[in-house]
């Protein structure tokens, strides 16, 4: 209903295939960055890349895609290899090293983009959209040029899966097959600077990273399959990218990057939760249900020991003698062990039954063999 | 008191306040929450900012600054269910938070007095605007006094638990095993980061804040071993990139905090290039001088080895020693040279013989290997 209201609005629909290139893009690769925990080195890329829009808008004096998207590559990359060269030649940790790129480079980014907005020229309108992004300012050109981009971006993803993919799960293999692992490393992250890039003008580049990192979370949550995760990963992010760019478009004033985090804040949250097999809700009830084992098998045991000091395995015991030893929940253990057949209540007494013994013996040896 | 002045002090007042936080998250290894955090309290400043309506009010500082500690426990929590790494996990809850900050400001535009622009570039060139009377005497402006007033907490917290900070910081497990706790510790520093982190939002603005926080500590981290010198080092440089990333701004009519945040980057790189023990060009050079003294040694034990025996014409020469280990001409001259402005060898025409220096050197070298 939604999309078909805007259905013959050509301009919204480049704009969401560019956002849907965007998710897509940001998606997959973000994979690779989570799984090789760098989520953060896309937060210091975004950032890093402002002052190369900027920088490429006063070089050139116009703002066509292209050289915006190379200045942003530019700045971003030489972001990334800074934070390699700082934590590969002091003593500060990446934690450092990223935070000083992330905020430094910004500011430098700032400083020149209040330059540019107090030159006569004064075309900046178009840059503070870099800052949060707005889909809206997206203009035919600029689609064109980030859906090269993203293509070849996905082209080289493909090329290389076997060398990522091993990069990611085993270094060490990887260079004892005697895989050029530093280049493998530096590509795939030149592949993440790229996704970042064309992203900026959506996003914005205070919020990119979180369009690199939300979707990837969410997917590992569903699948353990690598080419699962990447293709759900990507879809998510195109969902994300394009379901922010309509309730933006649609609620005046709400900013593009915001509200795609946000929306992708949902899939995050549903993954963490529902997943069948990483949930939480799974975890918390198998949890629930193991508890409930341990109560039943350890009433169970108590009356075993207690039979056994009697002599007689089908000895009947009071309640209480049972609550000196098991302390929480026993009435409630013998309604379900009853249940099964294993215990039999005679008053106040219960006793084990011949079944029950049969369980307790076997419980006891394999308890016996844990303790 | 010129309103020029006045932006300097407060520049400087947030810059050390920032970086005295700075130097226990860089130690600690934990510099990115300071990004987090000062994300984060975007949405507290908002959100109690529609309780109590007034941005200088003490309540709205503590408000903004539970969001902070907030964002840290919810960090750690989904780090804690083992489903996300500590940097996913990081990286998704403060963008999250931000973002709904962002969206309420531009929803509630007339509301709040706050823009995106504010958000991310700080107002401190209206700092003069917003006096602070007392008595009805004009004292200066609110921003210096509460800055001023956190930078005061922060030295007290660090004087006051300045040996408990050291020993959690440097030897978490000593702490533990002493008594401290150094979960309590650590929570107690996110506290205090938040509410510097929300007193310089005012100044600076979200991401800057960050700048501040961690590139003086780091600097200063490249050229002290000591943590009290690291403080102290620290907040010099805080207060250098706030002077001079002043006058940037003035002189480029820029951003002020951009400036100071480029100016505080900029002394990093300083001290990365040329610091005296951890800089580059130092380790560089270290690396060259103990190339050479390695060359010269193994030269002189060739030497010894083959001393006094039939094939020493043939073998303690210039051309064979340098086919020996592989060195190129042009190096091999240079270990010769050296050897023989340190005077331990001397040549006798292509010969290389030793002198007892040399041979000495030699013998060292053997045994220590």
């Amino acid at each position: 209903m939604f999309l078909g209201l805007f259905s013959f609005d050509y301009t919204l629909q480049i704009v969401l295939a560019g956002s849907a290139l965007i998710g897509f893009v940001a998606g997959s690769l973000g994979c690779f960055a989570v799984l090789r925990r760098q989520s953060l080195l896309g937060d210091a890329i975004s950032h890093a890349a402002l002052p190369g829009v900027a920088l490429a808008f006063l070089i050139t004096q116009t703002k066509s895609p292209l050289s915006l998207l190379l200045g942003a590559l530019i700045a971003g990359w030489i972001g990334t290899l800074l934070v390699m060269l700082i934590t590969k030649t002091t003593r500060l940790k990446e934690d450092a090293a990223l935070g000083i790129i992330l905020s430094v480079f910004f500011g430098f980014g700032i400083f020149l983009l209040t330059i540019i907005q107090k030159l006569p020229t004064a075309k900046k309108a178009g840059l503070d959209t870099f800052l949060f992004g707005n889909a809206s300012t997206l203009l035919e050109a600029d689609v064109y040029t980030m859906l090269a981009f993203g293509f070849i971006a996905l082209l080289c993803l493909s090329l290389f899966w076997k060398e990522f993919k091993i990069i990611s799960f085993d270094l060490g293999f990887a260079k004892s097959l005697g895989f050029p692992v530093k280049l493998l490393e530096v590509f795939l992250v030149t592949l993440l600077v790229v996704a970042i890039a064309i992203g900026l003008q959506t996003v914005g580049v205070v919020l990119m990273s979180a369009l690199v990192i939300g979707p990837a979370v969410s997917a590992r949550q569903w699948t353990d399959h690598l080419g699962k995760m990447v293709l759900l990963a990507g879809s998510i992010g195109s969902i994300s990218g394009i379901l922010g760019v309509l309730s933006s478009s649609a609620i005046p004033g709400l900013p593009t990057g915001p509200a795609i985090v946000v929306i992708m804040g949902f899939f995050v949250a549903a993954s963490l939760v529902f997943s069948p097999h990483r949930g939480l809700l799974k975890d918390w009830m198998q949890a629930r249900t193991n508890k409930k084992k341990i109560r039943i098998a350890s009433v169970l045991l108590t009356l075993l020991r207690l039979s056994e000091s009697h002599k007689n395995p089908f000895y009947p015991h009071t309640l209480a003698s049972l609550r000196a030893v098991d302390a929480t929940g026993v009435e409630k253990s013998l309604e379900q062990l009853s249940e099964l057949h294993f215990v039999e209540q005679q008053g106040d007494l219960w006793n084990l039954t011949e079944l029950g013994l049969k369980e307790a013996r076997l419980l006891e040896q394999e308890w016996g063999a844990v303790e | 008191m010129t309103p020029q002045f006045e932006i300097m002090m407060l520049a400087a007042v947030v810059a050390v306040a920032c970086s005295l936080c700075g130097v226990f998250l860089v130690l600690r290894k934990v510099s990115l929450m300071s990004d987090a955090i000062s994300h984060a309290i975007l949405l507290g400043i908002v959100l109690a900012f529609f309780v109590v309506k007034d941005f200088a009010s003490p309540l709205l500082i503590i408000g903004a600054a539970l969001t902070g500690i907030l964002t840290v426990t919810l960090t750690e929590l989904i780090i804690g269910t083992g489903k996300l790494k500590a940097d996913a996990s990081m990286g998704l809850v403060f963008p999250a938070l931000f973002s709904l900050g962002v969206i309420l400001i531009n929803l509630f535009a007339s509301k709040i007095h706050l823009d995106t622009d504010a958000v991310l570039l700080g107002e401190i060139a209206f700092a003069p605007f917003h006096r602070m009377t007392l008595f009805g005497a004009d004292v200066g402006p609110v921003g210096v006094w509460l800055m001023g007033a956190i930078l005061l907490a922060d030295i007290i917290f660090i004087a006051l638990f300045y040996k408990e900070l050291k020993l959690a910081t440097f030897d978490a497990g000593l702490a533990a095993a002493l008594g401290f706790s150094p979960a309590v510790i650590h929570y107690l520093l996110m506290a205090l980061v938040s509410i510097t982190a929300v007193g310089a939002f005012d100044a600076v603005g979200s991401i800057l804040v960050v700048a501040l926080m961690i590139a003086p500590p780091a600097t200063a981290y490249l050229l002290t071993q000591k943590l009290g010198r690291m403080i102290a080092v620290s907040a010099c440089l805080g207060i250098l990139a706030a002077v001079t990333g002043y006058a940037l701004a003035h002189a480029f009519d820029a951003s002020i905090a951009g400036s100071m945040a480029m100016m505080a980057g900029f002394f990093f790189l300083l001290a990365l290039l040329f610091a005296p023990q951890k800089g580059l060009l130092s380790q560089l050079l270290q690396h060259r001088t103990n190339k050479l003294n390695f060359a010269l040694e193994m030269l002189m034990v060739h030497l010894l080895t083959h001393e006094g025996k039939d094939e020493e014409a043939v073998e303690n020469t210039l051309r064979n020693a340098q086919q020996h280990m592989e060195w190129s001409i042009f190096f091999a001259k240079k270990v010769v040279e050296a050897s023989a402005a340190r005077e331990l060898l001397l040549k006798k025409g292509k010969l290389l013989l030793l002198t007892p220096k040399g041979r000495e050197l030699a013998r060292q070298s053997l045994v220590r290997t």
